[in-house]
């Protein structure tokens, strides 16, 4: 049976990790590859690296983080943030990335979808959504820029469109919930994964064990994306799925 | 050496890498000459059954690969290179596979997420040195819409479950393919890549 993943994101800017910087135990606690070996180490089932650099430098640095992380770590890597052509994607993944995340250049041009699946499959491009609830109506909307600029579009029709351009996943985030550790958009994740017919990724608003459990549960995601629970040692990845185990959902240990 | 075809399907830098952990010395080439002269072969591959052909065709690939295998070279089919070992595809009618291994390749049916995409339990169906040191229950990284269907039992190295039962590991004699990922797969991933080294000592 397929288990359901777990993925820490680590934000890195010009080649740095820059939240969760005084992770303890780390000789270098800004590299990004050492946080990366950790979380392996820990379990993680996949790694997100979301590159926040605003400079053309700092994402020729992220390259090189992408190069030697795969050089280090053996389970997959995803890679987004400001992702706008097939010329960076094909950059990302010949540096060892196995997937890359679109989101803003997916919504200016929803045909990049459609020629990235083709020229490097499905399987490695992860289309990347950013929800927010519509003030006084049902349903939500698509957002960009950090959650500041709504598109006009309605997520759940997004969500489909990108499924049939040829998106092999769904990185779903509620910017409601996002950095509240009040718990993810459990309505929003359930529309979504019902609605499509690939996996679809929880993000935004973890802050408890039972936050995970319950995305991974009612919210019915594959996978679960947190990042400061982790980065902030409140949890390891074992102490997420050890109560997910009890909890009676699939996950993965390795013996 | 051991060589590791490139035919411009998917990520090929991982599986490299991999083998240089576990300390194995593997070379990325499309040169035939080179793949006839390696002690080993490994085929990896992500991407579509019916431009994979078409690459190792152009390339002048698919004969000595066939060569290569049916002269008792060691060798390695991981995802897409353990589907063209069959003899076709439902992903590509129209393309003729390796046929080392007698049977075809299926989608599988409609009703699940496809890709299986995430990590799955291996379950053997004999024991092989590929698996040495690994427990029946393992898990391993899957990313793939297509599973291997193949006519003999005795090719089956082992399988995993995807609300269908499907083969995810096969061999026979030198050849030996899984639909995981090894380079993917953590510390256990990178013990199947150590155990494919060891048999060439």
């Amino acid at each position: 049976m397929l288990a359901k993943r777990i993925i820490p994101c680590l934000d890195v800017k010009d080649g740095r990790v820059v939240k969760g910087i005084e992770f303890k135990g780390l000789r270098d606690a800004g590299d990004p590859v050492e946080l990366a070996a950790t979380y392996d180490r820990q379990g993680a089932d996949e790694l997100v690296y979301l590159d926040i650099s605003a400079s053309l430098e700092g994402r020729r640095t992220l390259v090189e983080v992408v190069r030697k992380t795969a050089a280090e770590v053996f389970i997959p890597l995803t890679v987004g943030g400001g992702i706008r052509d097939l010329e960076d994607i094909r950059n990302l993944l010949a540096a060892g990335a196995d997937k890359v995340s679109i989101n803003t250049a997916a919504v200016d041009n929803p045909d990049l979808i459609r020629q990235a699946a083709e020229r490097f499959g499905s399987q490695c491009v992860v289309v990347a959504i950013d929800a927010r609830r519509v003030p006084g109506q049902e349903g939500w909307e698509v957002v960009t820029h950090g959650g500041t600029k709504p598109r006009g579009l309605d997520v759940r029709a997004w969500a489909e469109k990108v499924t049939a351009l040829g998106a092999g996943e769904i990185l779903l985030t509620s910017m409601d919930m996002d950095g509240g550790k009040k718990g993810y958009d459990l309505a929003l994740t359930a529309m979504v994964a019902r609605e499509v017919s690939v996996p679809v990724i929880a993000s935004g608003g973890a802050g408890s064990l039972e936050d995970i459990g319950r995305v991974l549960t009612e919210g019915q995601a594959d996978a679960a994306l947190a990042a400061s629970i982790f980065h902030y040692q409140q949890y390891t990845v074992n102490d997420v799925k050890s109560y997910l185990r009890d909890l009676g959902v699939t996950v993965r240990f390795e013996s | 050496m051991i060589a590791i075809i490139d035919y411009g399907a998917g990520n090929l830098h991982s599986v490299q890498k991999g083998f240089e952990k576990v300390g194995a010395k593997a070379t990325v080439t499309s040169d035939p000459g080179q793949v006839a002269a390696a002690r080993a072969v490994v085929l990896p591959g992500v991407g579509s059954y019916g431009l994979a052909m078409q690459s190792l065709e152009r390339l002048g690939l698919t004969r000595v690969l066939t060569d290569v295998i049916r002269g008792g070279k060691h060798f390695l089919g991981i995802c897409l290179g353990l589907q063209v070992l069959l003899e076709g595809s439902e992903e590509a009618l129209g393309s003729t596979g390796l046929g080392i291994i007698p049977g075809r390749v299926r989608r599988f049916p409609g009703g699940l997420k496809v890709p299986h995409m995430g990590w799955n339990q291996l379950y053997f169906a004999r024991q092989d040195p590929l698996f040495e040191g690994v427990e029946p229950g393992a898990w391993f990284y899957f990313v793939h819409s297509y599973y291997a269907d193949p006519r003999d039992e005795e090719w089956v190295l082992g399988r995993a479950d995807y609300g269908v039962p499907f083969t995810a590991a096969l061999g026979k004699g030198n050849v030996r393919a899984v639909q995981f990922h090894p380079e993917k797969s953590g510390r256990l991933g990178l013990k199947v890549l150590a155990n494919f080294v060891g048999l060439m000592n």
